[in-house]
Parts: structure tokens; sequence; C-alpha cells
């Protein structure tokens, strides 16, 4: 498609879209940073204020935690009451347990798809594909019996199982894109090296880290994020996730502003923080492709 | 005997079987157990029956369940039209804005575009509660300095606008999906294909609805496809704001948290799993109502177009 010398396709400047300019470009930027406000203002209103005296919150809302202004009783009242540290435990094991489950097996399912032919196959990654567009939270009557037979109900266990069977058939499914992209060659001369089918698995999977890195973004989120299945499967005190838990917790406090504003900061930062660490990797994975 | 299948190797089947296993358990065998227990009941208490359609029947028309049915059919069919009419063409103006080529700042632009869509409902949830809230005074006192001040009510409190209101914090989280979607496939364009309708003359306006949104469109079938999924199992967000019972007055019941009162009861009502798993099934038919017709007529017909 292009000579040798031809720079990277993102990075050719087009003369069919010159870079905008003057009064256009004014326009665009104006309406850009206007939506960026939109998006960004309620949430850093809510961050600032729960450092704030709850005179301040009411009469400055608008101004930065200044000296003089600021008050941490929110945050003491939520650690007192509120059990934040073990749900955010009990969040880290759900999500991270579940996307390891989702990264080995879809890994494994999404290998096995593209590199094997064998009778059935495309059915296989029809009927694992059917889970993509059909919510899970329809068999919930039947899944809170399964797990109450199972006597898993209020384990995190059941919170690992149900997410894994989520994120599976998305996972599988763009895994093994990837994988039918990795050369032949490399799978070949491994095989006259005598390597084993698993071994051969194991060379490949490094080999599509940036797409394990983009499901890893996509299925961790929905997961730290669930409301519907915490509430159903885990209400317990001691299996409550973050989510669940700030639910619960800020219910119960709306009319202690501090706490609520603390607990409701205290929610959104690990997300946020983890957002802008992986942001360039999910944006990337988003814009090349990895979900057509 | 049967002349035996050719067998698949092994490794093959320890590949797929751990994920196929827990797929399976967890998800299709529950989806199919709703469906079946649907048509299944305990009329006097006692034993379980199958009842075949009964218990459809009674969800449209009985008077304890009918009302709320429907009222939460229509409710979720107006979610889903907001969301279509404002989400998807605000998504699609800022990823044409942000797909011009060399945007300065394209990548402070993206990130912040995105955050609200990685939180979760909850927060989003109360976060507008807070700021639309009367007591805190945030939105009535920006549409005060915008000479708006007596247009300001308790949006959520009030049976007109509380749906409406909810929708649009959902597009505000959302608008996110649309947008990176959009903005992936308009990068995707060859250059040298803008650069021939350049050539031709078509530029700006022109040149987006000429060529490159036609040039998108399977990317708007699959946000509307996936708007309306989500929107037909859309809960968490009403159930922050609004509790169980989609207050005021039901006025912003959808779909989820009918399904979830009906499943565990709230208040005088009990719940009923078999009526729970009958909601279930409605949505499941309204979903294939939605995806079935997407992957067989419109991805078909987009096809060919690309050819």
């Amino acid at each position: 498609m292009s000579s040798p010398v031809a720079p990277p396709a993102h990075r050719v400047i087009s003369a069919a879209y010159p870079r905008p300019y003057g009064g256009k470009a004014l326009g665009v930027h104006a309406i850009l940073v206007a939506y960026a406000l939109i998006a960004i203002l309620p949430v850093l209103l809510i961050a600032m204020n729960s450092f704030k005296t709850r005179a301040a919150i009411f009469t400055t809302p608008y101004l930065p935690p200044l000296p003089g202004l600021v008050s941490l009783v929110g945050y003491e009242t939520m650690f007192e009451r509120a059990h934040f540290a073990r749900y955010f435990v009990n969040s880290a094991v759900v999500a991270g347990s579940a996307m390891a489950l989702i990264l080995l097996l879809g890994a494994m399912a999404g290998f096995a798809l593209a590199e094997y032919r064998f009778r059935g196959n495309a059915w296989v990654g029809l009927y694992l594909a059917l889970g993509i567009m059909i919510p899970i939270r329809l068999g919930t009557v039947s899944i809170l019996r399964i797990m109450s037979d199972l006597r898993l109900v209020n384990t995190l266990f059941a919170l690992i199982l149900v997410y894994a069977a989520q994120g599976l058939p998305l996972a599988v499914f763009i895994l093994q894109q990837f994988m039918r992209q990795v050369p032949r060659d490399l799978k070949d001369a491994a095989r006259i090296d005598g390597m084993s089918e698993y071994r051969i698995f194991w060379l490949v999977l490094p080999l599509v880290r940036p797409a394990v890195a983009t499901v890893a973004v996509f299925t961790m989120i929905p997961i730290w994020n669930d409301l519907w299945f915490p509430l159903i499967l885990a209400p317990g005190e001691a299996t409550k996730t973050v989510t669940l838990g700030a639910q619960q917790f800020i219910g119960q406090f709306i009319s202690d502003w501090n706490s609520m504003l603390a607990s409701l900061t205290l929610a959104m930062v690990p997300v946020l923080a983890a957002y802008m660490v992986f942001s360039r990797s999910l944006i990337r994975g988003l814009t090349t492709g990895a979900l057509k | 005997m049967r002349p035996r299948l050719r067998r698949v190797p092994l490794h093959i089947i320890v590949f797929i079987l751990p994920a196929a296993a827990i797929y399976t358990a967890f998800m299709i065998y529950p989806l199919f157990d709703s469906l079946r227990l649907s048509l299944h009941g305990n009329p006097e208490g006692g034993g379980v029956v199958f009842v075949g359609l009964q218990n459809y029947a009674r969800l449209v028309a009985d008077s304890l369940y009918a009302p709320r049915f429907w009222g939460a059919v229509r409710h979720n069919l107006i979610f889903f039209a907001i969301h279509m009419l404002v989400q998807n063409p605000v998504g699609l103006l800022l990823a044409a804005l942000l797909s011009a080529r060399r945007l300065p700042g394209l990548a402070v632009y993206r990130t912040l575009l995105f955050a609200p869509t990685v939180l979760s409902f909850v927060i989003v949830g109360f976060i507008w509660q807070l700021i639309l809230s009367p007591l805190w005074g945030i939105a009535g006192g920006l549409l005060r300095a915008a000479g708006l001040g007596a247009h300001f009510r308790p949006w959520l409190g009030l049976e007109g606008s509380a749906l409406v209101t909810l929708s649009l914090i959902s597009v505000w989280q959302f608008v996110g999906i649309p947008l990176m979607l959009f903005h992936a496939a308009l990068i995707g364009i060859p250059d040298d294909l803008l650069e021939a309708a350049r050539v031709d003359g078509a530029t700006g306006w022109r040149a987006f609805w000429g060529i490159e949104f036609p040039l998108i469109l399977p990317v708007v079938g699959l946000v509307a496809i996936l708007t309306y999924v989500g929107n037909f199992n859309a809960f968490d967000l009403i159930y922050t704001a609004q509790g169980a019972l989609a207050g005021p007055n039901f006025s912003t019941d959808i779909l989820g948290t009918f399904f979830y009162r009906t499943f565990f009861g709230f208040q005088l009502q009990l719940g009923n799993p078999f009526m729970g798993a009958t909601v279930a099934g409605v949505m499941f038919l309204l979903i294939l109502a939605g995806v079935l017709p997407y992957l067989f007529v419109w991805q078909r017909r987009i096809e060919v177009h690309e050819l």
C-alpha cells in the first residue's frame, strides 16, 4: 500500500484536511473546550468541595479549598463509619480475578479458534460470540438460583464467575482477531523445533499484548462499576464492593454533605487515576479498531 | 457401528473448554433456564407447575402488573429516543471536530471528553443529584447567573421532567462511546479519498455528509445497536438517583427497575421469581428484536455497499 519511505499512515500530513486555521479553528476549539468543561466541571466541583467546611460548600461552592475554607470532617466521618478499605479490597479481588480468568481463558479459546481448523470451528466461534450482544443480567433469576444451590451467595467467588462469563465473549472475539495476524512462519518454525501446541500458545500470547491490554481495560471498567450483581449476589457487609458500598453509604448520609462529597470523591479517585494512567492505551485500543 | 467422526485433537479441547464451560454455565444456561422459569409458576403456593404463557398474559393484561409494565416500556422507549436524538448526534459532532487532521490538543480533549464514561452510574447519579439539588443551588445559581433563574426547577423531583433529566444525565456519561467509535472510524478514512474529494471541490460540510458520513455508516449502525441494548438493560442510574420505586410516582420506571421490583418485591408486593423471569423474557425478546435485524439486515446491506 505504501512505499517503504512513506511515514506511518497516521503521521501523514494531509492536504485534504489542512490544520484548522483562523476563525474556523477558533470555532472548533470553542466547542471542544465548552464540551470538555461540561464533561469535567461536575466532577471537579464535587472533588473540590469535599475538602471544604460545610459553610464554604454552600456559600462559595466555586472556590477551590483555600486556606480558611478547608475541612476534612467528611473524610473523618467516612473512615469512622464506612469500611471503604474493605470494600476496596473486595472490588480489587473481584475485578482482578475475573480479569485474569477472562484474559487467560479468552486468549486460550481465541488462540484455538484462530489457529486450528477443526469440525465446528465456525459454530463454536458464533456460539461464544452470542454473549456480546445479549446482556447477562437477563439470566439473573436463574443465576441467583444456581449460586444459592452452590452455596455461593454472599461470596466474592459468585461475582468472579458471573463477571468472567460476562467478559469472555468479547475477549474471545477480539483476541481471536489479533491472534490471526500473528505470522504463520513463526509458529511453523516452533513446530519444526518440536514445541508442543501449549508452548506455542505461550509464544504467541506476548505478541498480542496490545490487544490483551485493550481487553483488560474494557472488561475492568464495567466490572468495577457494576451495581446490579453485587446488590443481588453479594450484598452482605463482608462482600460489598466499592460501588455497592458507596451507593448504600451515600444513600444513608443524604443530609451530611461533607461525608457525601468525601465518599463520592474517594469512590471516583481510583477509577479516574487508573483512567489517567491507562487512557492512552484505552483510547488507542478504541481508535485502532479493536472493536471493529 | 457408525463410522466414528474424526476426533477433535485434545489440545483444542483443552484450549476451548474452560472458557466455553464458564460461559455456558453462568450465561447461556441461566438465560435459557430463566426463559423456562417464565413459563412456570406456583399458583397456590404449592408445587411448581407449567403454566404456558399465562405469566406473559398477566404481565400485559393483569391490573397488578400491566400498568407498571406498559409504563416501563414507554419510559424505556423515551429513554432510548433521547439517547438517539442527543447522545449520538453530539458524539458525532464532537468526533467530527476531533478528527480534523493535526488538531492541537487532541490527546487532552480525548482524555477529558471520555472521562465521565469510565465513572460508575452510582457516582454519576449522585454527582448530578447534588448539582441539581435546590439545597446546594449549583444549577439554580448558574441559571441565575445567565439571567434564567426563573426557569430553575427541582427537575429530578418532578414527574414531568425526571425521566428526561435522567436520560440527559446518562447521555452526559455515555457520549464518550459514540464519540470514540465515530472518531476511530473517521480517522480510519484514507487520506487520498478525502484528497480526491477536495480536488473535486467538496470541502467542509459537503465533504462530511457526502463522503465521510456514508463511509462510517457501519459504525452508525453499531452505535445505534449498542445504545439500544444498553438502554433496554439500564438499571443502575435510576436505582441510584430515584430508588427501586423509580419515583416520583414511577415516572422514571424503566424495564430494569421494573424487573428488579418484580423479582425481589418492594414494600407490600412480594417478589416473584417466575414473574421476574417473565419480565426478563420480555426484555430478551425486545433486545433480540433490535439485534437480529441489525445482524441480518443492516450489516449485510452495509457490507454490500462497502464492496
